[in-house]
């Protein structure tokens, strides 16, 4: 009985820890999937969101041709981050657009001053009502939409360099 | 180049930490106990270089380095300076740095100014001592490192989340963490005891004061957030059973428990295990609750920025740290000899007492944060909430306040029922005529709890104060003194949520500027809305006047903020503090027609709740002060006889 | 009494007070656990009045309207398959407006509609209710959840 007694805390620490790693162990929740991969674009008509480049609207994305479309803001500092790889991917002759997130236009002009322009056209998403339409729940992410404006993949988080060439392989198959 | 040295700051301790418990361990299997001397300043050393690292990061906040990422995520160039230091430990890395600074910095105490502890267990306590702070070193360095620079360096941060943006706020984690992380000294304690097999009252007597320090700075932390979340929330309520709440309680319900199984222990020589025990579990509800805050397995309103890579290593540690103890002490506790003997009249079974009701309140409330992820391992999706913890922690509470005016009236060892009895007539017959008066007051408007909780409190007051009935004051111990006061502080606080839930007033209207409202005797004339601008936010305003009866008007101005870095709204509520009860009035949005919601609230005699907060702290500080001098008093008194 | 006597008391008493907590908290739990329902799962499972559940989903685009009072408002909940009527008194969140998502605590009347006690609209950035995960809702469409988009 005292035998048993004496362990009694360290099972109950087990089973606790069990507990814990099972809640660890789930599927990780911070990466939500939208459920739209696969599906056409929303429709959305946003304003522009900076001086030197036009508004944009979902009906502009059926061109035949792929794109991506990033979703950033001027606050987000992986957005930052990102910007060298977005250049390298405009580069390589992809066409980028953006919608960013809860900003104002002086900021975005500030923001694609300083690390450069990689998009033909972005749309201001004041309170982030798209970007919730997407199914996207944070920034930065990015969606490759093929040439009839269905959405074929979603890139959750900063765009890194050994993720370039992945995602120019999938804007090539959804040729 | 201050990040850079901060970082360096902390690779030398750790090498330092690994250099102590190498030197523990040396001493303790070749038995020699000189290595204790080399290794007081590798310990003392390892806390400055902590404290270093600390506050060359507040330089960097204070600078606005933005090329460090952590400051470019959570400070703003633009912050009011106290923010900017405040911001140091508002995030995940910051607060980690606290934490390692506050495990250094209590180490290099316990190897400067412990002198009661045998030399064997001093070493082993400071050898784990060590080995916890290594763990957190390594969390820190390889997973949360809070100097990392960013290249290319953006021109402004992100800013602070303007809830904690509050200058209550800004001193009230470094509060909790030093009461969080002290903890660790018992914990060090428990196992150095374990490893030396001495545990007894000396080694009791020894723990004590340091589990009193963390525990003061426990109670601050969390009177303080209370005040908090009260003010800032702008909800009205004073404590939401949130998680992160929860983690700040469980640990200080541990520590309260041990408090007082270390002092029959100290006194007695009775409750050996279960004392190890406690100062083992106190600092493991810490971890515990550090782990359930940071890797986001539960959702909380304080909602941190998760990171479940960053969970699964703590959780590596919590396993180490507390799989470890448990298992050392199934292992040796069988080897400690069986405590003194008492008689079930007496105040060892008043504080066994006391055990049992903290241990069980601790357990329910474990269970209660952890419920919604037990539900979850079988796909039901729940959340628990205060309407548990009220039910099950109230009465249970209240039975723990009683034990806790009756434990200081009855004698150790061995005491007469009857005696007791005739102690407690006093307390007793104020209960009954508390029970009367409230129920002439009030009979039918509170409930059942409140009711209790009044009464209840009023008795325990008289019940507390007790102990120094037919005393010389002036020649009553510090300690003594010290006990009193906290534990009148537990009936003010008492009395302060039950009048609070019991009395409180609350009116919900939209008004137009220029109407007026009544409410629990008071006036309030909505005067106008007017925008105002601060440092970083600006807000609506509303220009308010209240009075009460016939009395002088005040101007009052609740706020509705509009931070823009990052962009958030807070309320601020307006607070108009009275001896008997606080007015608290917040301003909400729009309604249409030109309408503005606004609630007010009359909540009598609420700031008690902080005030028996206050006191019990105090309390604590006065006991440990009599203790302490005690100690200085023997000392001296040796040196001189001995000259 | 035998000190050993007084022990075992000592002990059964602790024994007592143990099981005794843990039935109290088995039926407080049982009792006032606040399961997480979305609109189709109150119609499909049914939830009797009064008790205290949470209701998540997003609220439909129109459907919010504020009482003559002020501080009350209606609104309805979704998720694309059922929605509930539910009112709320008191001062809501700003992040609270049509077309966002919402976590509303609170019990059903005896009418069917969710009387809120507490509302929780949190679609930020940098947080999203898990109960909520994959939830979308389209604001031109007004259509939301899992199914987005099938239809078409």
């Amino acid at each position: 009985m005292k035998r048993a007694l004496i362990w009694l805390p360290l099972l109950l620490f087990l089973a606790f820890f069990g507990l814990f790693a099972s809640g660890l162990l789930k599927p990780d929740n911070r990466i939500i999937a939208s459920r739209l991969v696969g599906q056409p674009l929303p429709a959305f008509s946003l304003p522009a969101a900076a001086s030197d480049r036009p508004a944009l609207a979902s009906a502009q994305f059926a061109t035949g041709k792929p794109r991506l479309l990033n979703i950033f803001a001027s606050w987000c500092i992986p957005c930052a981050a990102e910007a060298p790889q977005l250049m390298a991917l405009k580069q390589a002759g992809v066409e980028i657009d953006a919608i960013a997130i809860r900003d104002a236009r002086p900021d975005v002009d500030r923001f694609l001053a300083r690390y450069g322009n990689p998009y033909t056209r972005i749309g201001l998403d004041a309170r982030s009502a798209v970007q919730m339409a997407l199914g996207s729940s944070g920034v930065p992410e990015t969606f490759v939409i093929d040439g009839k404006g269905k959405i074929v993949h979603q890139h959750v988080g900063d765009i890194r360099e050994d993720d370039v060439a992945g995602i120019l392989k999938i804007l090539r198959d959804a040729r | 180049m201050i990040a850079e040295a901060g970082l360096a700051a902390l690779w030398l301790a750790a090498a330092l930490a690994l250099l102590q418990l190498a030197l523990a361990w040396f001493g303790l299997v070749g038995g020699k106990d000189d290595l204790l001397s080399a290794m007081r300043p590798v310990a003392v050393a390892q806390g400055m270089l902590t404290a270093a690292a600390f506050l060359l990061l507040i330089t960097l906040f204070v600078q606005s380095d933005m090329s460090v990422a952590l400051v470019a995520t959570n400070s703003h160039s633009m912050k009011p300076w106290l923010y900017k230091v405040a911001g140091t430990w508002g995030n995940h890395e910051g607060s980690m740095l606290l934490w390692v600074t506050v495990m250094g910095v209590a180490g290099a105490a316990v190897a400067l100014f412990e002198r009661a502890l045998r030399r064997d267990t001093h070493m082993a306590t400071l050898g784990a001592q060590a080995a916890i702070s290594l763990g957190f070193y390594a969390f820190l360095l390889f997973a949360s490192n809070p100097f990392a620079r960013l290249d290319p360096a953006p021109p402004d941060g992100q800013g602070l989340n303007p809830l904690l943006q509050d200058p209550g706020l800004a001193f009230h984690p470094p509060t909790l963490y030093i009461g969080y992380v002290g903890l660790s000294v018992a914990f060090s304690f428990a196992v150095g005891a374990l490893l030396t097999r001495r545990v007894d009252a000396a080694f009791a007597k020894a723990m004590r004061p340091w589990v009193l320090a963390a525990w003061i700075m426990l109670t601050l932390g969390i009177t303080a957030g209370s005040y908090w979340a009260y003010y800032e929330l702008g909800w009205g309520g004073w404590w939401f059973w949130d998680p992160v709440e929860n983690a700040s309680l469980m640990p200080w319900l541990a520590a309260t428990a041990l408090l007082h199984s270390a002092t029959v222990l100290a006194t007695r020589d009775a409750l050996r295990a279960w004392t190890i025990m406690l100062a083992v579990v106190a600092f493991s509800m810490s971890m515990v609750g550090t782990f359930l805050v940071r890797s986001g397995i539960l959702t909380s309103v304080h909602a941190f920025a998760v990171d479940p890579q960053r969970g699964t290593f703590i959780l590596g540690l919590l396993a180490l740290y507390i799989g470890g103890a448990l298992a050392l002490f199934g292992f040796r506790i069988g080897t400690v000899r069986e405590g003194a003997q008492f008689e079930l009249v007496s105040r060892e079974t008043m504080l066994v007492v006391n055990n049992l009701l903290l241990t069980v309140i601790l357990g329910l409330v474990l269970i209660g944060t952890l419920y919604p992820l037990m539900t979850e391992a079988f796909g039901h999706k729940v959340s628990v909430g205060p309407p548990y913890f009220d039910r099950i922690v109230g009465p249970i509470t209240l039975v723990l306040v009683i034990a806790m005016a009756g434990g200081p009236l009855t004698r150790w060892r061995k005491d007469r029922a009857k005696a007791v009895g005739g102690r407690m007539l006093i307390p007793a017959i104020i209960l009954l005529a508390a029970a009367i008066a409230v129920s002439a007051l009030a009979w039918g408007r509170i409930g059942v709890l409140p009711f209790l909780g009044l009464i209840i409190a009023a008795a325990v007051a008289v019940g507390s104060v007790a102990p120094l009935w037919k005393r010389n004051l002036r020649r009553t111990p510090l300690f003594t003194w010290g006990m009193v006061i906290a534990h009148l502080g537990c009936a003010v606080s008492l009395a302060g949520m039950a009048s609070d839930s019991a009395f409180t007033v609350e009116k919900l209207v939209a008004a137009k500027p220029g109407e007026t409202i009544s409410t629990a005797g008071w006036t309030l004339r909505f005067d106008r809305i007017v925008p105002v601008a601060g440092d970083n936010w600006t807000a609506l305003q509303g220009d308010m006047t209240v009075w009460r009866g016939n009395g002088a008007p005040i101007a009052i101005h609740p706020q509705s903020r509009f931070f823009t870095n990052p962009p958030t709204t807070t309320t601020e509520a307006a607070l108009l503090t009275r001896w008997n009860g606080q007015l608290y009035v917040v301003l909400g949005q729009e309604a249409e027609r030109g309408r503005w919601q606004l609630r007010i609230w009359w909540k009598p005699f609420v700031t008690l709740i902080w005030l028996g907060g206050i006191m019990i702290a105090l309390g604590g500080a006065l006991a440990l002060l009599g203790r302490e001098r005690r100690g200085w008093m023997m000392k001296i008194r040796k040196r001189s006889a001995l000259a | 009494m035998k000190a050993k006597h007084q022990r075992l008391i000592l002990a059964l008493v602790a024994l007592a007070a143990l099981i005794g907590a843990a039935l109290l908290a088995a039926s407080a739990l049982k009792d006032e656990a606040a399961y997480f329902y979305t609109p189709s799962d109150a119609k499909t499972k049914g939830v009797e009045p009064g008790k205290a559940i949470r209701l998540g989903g997003m609220v439909v685009k129109g459907s919010l309207h504020r009482a003559a009072d002020g501080v009350t408002v209606r609104f309805d909940v979704t998720d694309n398959k059922a929605t509930v009527p539910a009112t709320f008194t008191g001062i809501a969140p700003d992040l609270f407006r049509e077309g966002s998502g919402v976590v509303a605590e609170g019990a059903f009347d005896r009418s069917g509609t969710f009387v809120a006690t507490n509302l929780l609209a949190k679609h930020d950035e940098r947080y999203m209710p898990r109960e909520l995960e994959g939830m979308t809702y389209n604001e031109t469409t007004h259509e939301m959840g899992p199914e987005m988009g099938k239809e078409k």
